[in-house]
């Protein structure tokens, strides 16, 4: 088993810097999905971990020994990729037994492992047919088959999942999560889906433009985003973002969002006022935390009034239903605001409705530099 | 709206357009093909001929065209080779050995330009396109030059070997770019994975990219065995030794002078060099047509 660790890892493409100043640690056995837009430099990093890329700068170690100089074959690493890869002139036992050849091990036991692996996977029945001739999911498991057969000490996977439909995607996320929690082997993830990275990964490690914004388990990625990109990378519909400043009248502290107040108690304000660059701030939440009424709650005063829940009238937008619940869009001021409802509160569209603003809930950003501040 | 009747004036419009654009394009595709068809035709008609004809129809039918097959090749009354058959191991050594070596260069070459990264890689590739339209025999004297420093003209055999070399080094510029274009189209991914499992680079080219672009080599193979099959002006230039000559090289000669030439026995003659070529093409034609390479994801 193998701890991976990258060191001020960069990798650039003539002027384009894919991979900039990465430092990640990758613990023995974890599973660490990086996950970010497409070119956000997640595959070049990967591909920097499987030897095939070299780094511009910094360095990759493997249990703490520079591993740079190691060509790719001697990493023992598995990987499937998101075409899968599959060598199309060979048959599907071929393909599994490829890397077994290559080792030259004895004829008998090839065909014993490659059994082994195939019924594991359930694709026993399928080692005569091309690649061809299987459907997508079947591919994916003959290449996760290829890399499992030679029993790596690191998994690698680029974007397995998305070539596949919806719903065997869901199948495929839980059976490859299983899989690596049972043989325990060290694994890193790319995709561009946060609910995949949300839902099977250890640790997720969040790119943008070759850059590291944020690495932490997936609740403390969705409770404490660092930054607005996270904020907004992360969950589904995205958390909305709103322009304010912050105020102070009468010795109390608001957040201005222009239509209308939000009351803060002082210690918020202070830490605003500590950790923010200038006065304008943007306020995040997330659609799951604001909550709908139709009339004003009894915990809740209207907004500007000192209260933990501050609540807004407004006036609804579009519905889109989803069957549990149903996404609320409305505007405050010019800026869209969506909101999840539950399938109890169900309004037509021009209704009048509360948003319940938490202020446990909100999130507060600089501007200028996009950190939390809060 | 269109009533009924109408629709139907509009169909009968429409079939009567497309059946005259039919007839014109039919014909564009057949005219060009009627000379062509009417030289194979009397070809084949007059191989087996006992007189010669001015037609396709075949008259008093015949297999002695064929004799050479069996002795020596007369011109004008007289011998002119003592037998066929070396005429022909010479030609298939000449198109084999240039499809070996042209395979064996532009496969690397192709690879090399496909994938690396390396200086002068642009203005390679452009050359290539610029020197391939230079005509050959420009070369002709300095290559004569050349052989005869290194000492390999009229040396029979060598000679050979050095046309040989000579009509590789011709033809594998263009291939390579051909070959190119096969590489190309074979995804990294297919690569990396091969990298991953266990392959050196080598290896990856081999077991992994040169399978895949199987058509490829066989449209250049092809090309290379006909252009050898074919050629006639290098061994013209150089190949002094008859022991070594080429059926290309027998044909002209058979053809030198009106009054001793033999239709029959030339058409005969014509019908059996044509013969490979006819056959490589019948054999590997499906490569030929799907120049590109499918069904790599499903």
């Amino acid at each position: 088993m193998v701890k991976v660790k990258l060191e001020h890892l960069t990798k650039r493409f003539g002027k384009v810097v894919a991979v900039n100043d990465l430092n990640l640690e990758i613990k023995d056995g974890e599973f660490m999905a990086l996950l970010g837009p497409s070119g956000c430099g997640k595959t070049t990093t990967m591909l920097m971990i499987a030897g095939i890329y070299k780094p511009t700068k910094g360095h990759v170690y493997f249990n703490d020994v520079c591993v740079d100089d190691l060509p790719p074959k001697d990493r023992n690493v598995g990987m499937v990729f998101q075409s899968y890869a599959l060598y199309p002139h060979m048959k599907v036992f071929d393909n599994i037994a490829f890397p077994l050849k290559l080792k030259k091990l004895p004829k008998d036991e090839i065909r014993e492992k490659v059994k082994k692996v195939a019924d594991f996977l359930e694709i026993g029945h399928l080692l005569d047919r091309k690649p061809a001739q299987l459907s997508g999911g079947q591919m994916q498991r003959v290449a996760l088959a290829r890399a499992l057969v030679k029993e790596p000490d690191i998994f690698l996977m680029d974007e397995p999942l998305s070539n596949l439909d919806a719903k065997l995607r869901v199948v495929m996320r839980a059976e490859i999560k299983r899989l690596q929690k049972r043989l325990g082997i060290t694994t890193i993830y790319v995709t561009h889906d946060q609910v995949e990275a949300m839902t099977m990964a250890d640790r997720i490690a969040v790119l943008r433009e070759g850059v590291l914004q944020q690495c932490a388990v997936p609740d403390e990625l969705y409770l404490k985003p660092r930054n607005m990109f996270v904020g907004g990378f992360i969950g589904s519909p995205p958390m909305n973002f709103l322009d304010c400043s912050l105020v102070e009248e009468n010795h109390e502290h608001y957040l201005d969002l222009g239509v209308f107040k939000l009351w803060i108690p002082p210690d918020i304000a202070d830490l605003i006022m500590k950790n923010a660059s200038g006065s304008e701030l943007v306020l995040g939440i997330r659609p799951e935390d604001l909550k709908v009424t139709l009339t004003l709650p009894p915990e809740a005063k209207e907004a500007g009034q000192k209260s933990k829940v501050q609540a807004i009238r407004s006036e609804i937008y579009v519905l889109e239903p989803l069957g549990k619940d149903v996404i609320i869009n409305t505007k405050l001021g010019d800026t869209l605001v969506k909101v999840v409802a539950p399938p109890t509160i169900r309004p037509s569209v021009g209704e009048t409705i509360w948003l319940n603003f938490d202020l446990d809930k909100m999130h507060v950003f600089d501007k200028k530099t996009e950190l939390a501040v809060v | 709206m269109i009533t009924a009747e109408g629709y139907r004036k509009l169909i009968w419009k429409a079939k009567i357009k497309w059946l005259i654009g039919n007839i014109i394009v039919y014909s564009i595709v057949c005219i060009p093909l009627v000379p062509i068809i009417l030289m194979y035709g009397w070809l084949i008609a007059q191989a087996f001929s006992g007189v010669c004809i001015s037609s396709l129809i075949p008259q008093k039918l015949t297999l002695k065209n064929f004799y050479f097959l069996t002795g020596p090749i007369y011109w004008g009354g007289t011998p002119l080779y003592k037998s066929y058959w070396p005429l022909v191991r010479n030609t298939l050594l000449l198109a084999l050995g240039t499809t070996g070596l042209v395979v064996a260069i532009t496969s690397l070459a192709g690879y090399a330009i496909s994938r690396f990264e390396f200086k002068g890689r642009d203005p390679l590739l452009k050359s290539v396109v610029v020197v391939h339209s230079i005509p050959g025999v420009l070369f002709l004297i300095a290559l004569m030059y050349i052989l005869n420093t290194i000492g390999l003209y009229g040396k029979g055999f060598l000679t050979l070997l050095s046309v040989i070399i000579i009509k590789a080094g011709l033809e594998s510029p263009m291939y390579t770019w051909m070959l190119k274009g096969f590489f190309d189209s074979v995804p990294w991914e297919l690569e990396w994975a091969a990298l991953v499992d266990g392959c050196s680079r080598f290896t990856a080219w081999r077991k992994v990219v040169m399978p895949l672009i199987f058509p490829g080599i066989a449209a250049v193979s092809i090309f290379a065995f006909l252009s050898g099959w074919g050629e006639y002006l290098l061994v013209l230039t150089y190949i002094t030794d008859r022991k070594w000559y080429t059926l290309s090289l027998a044909l002209s000669e058979l053809t030198y002078q009106f009054k001793h030439v033999d239709y029959g026995m030339l058409a005969a003659f014509s019908l059996l060099y044509l013969l490979p070529a006819m056959i490589f093409f019948l054999l590997t034609q499906k490569y030929l047509m799907t120049m590109r390479i499918v069904a790599y994801k499903g």
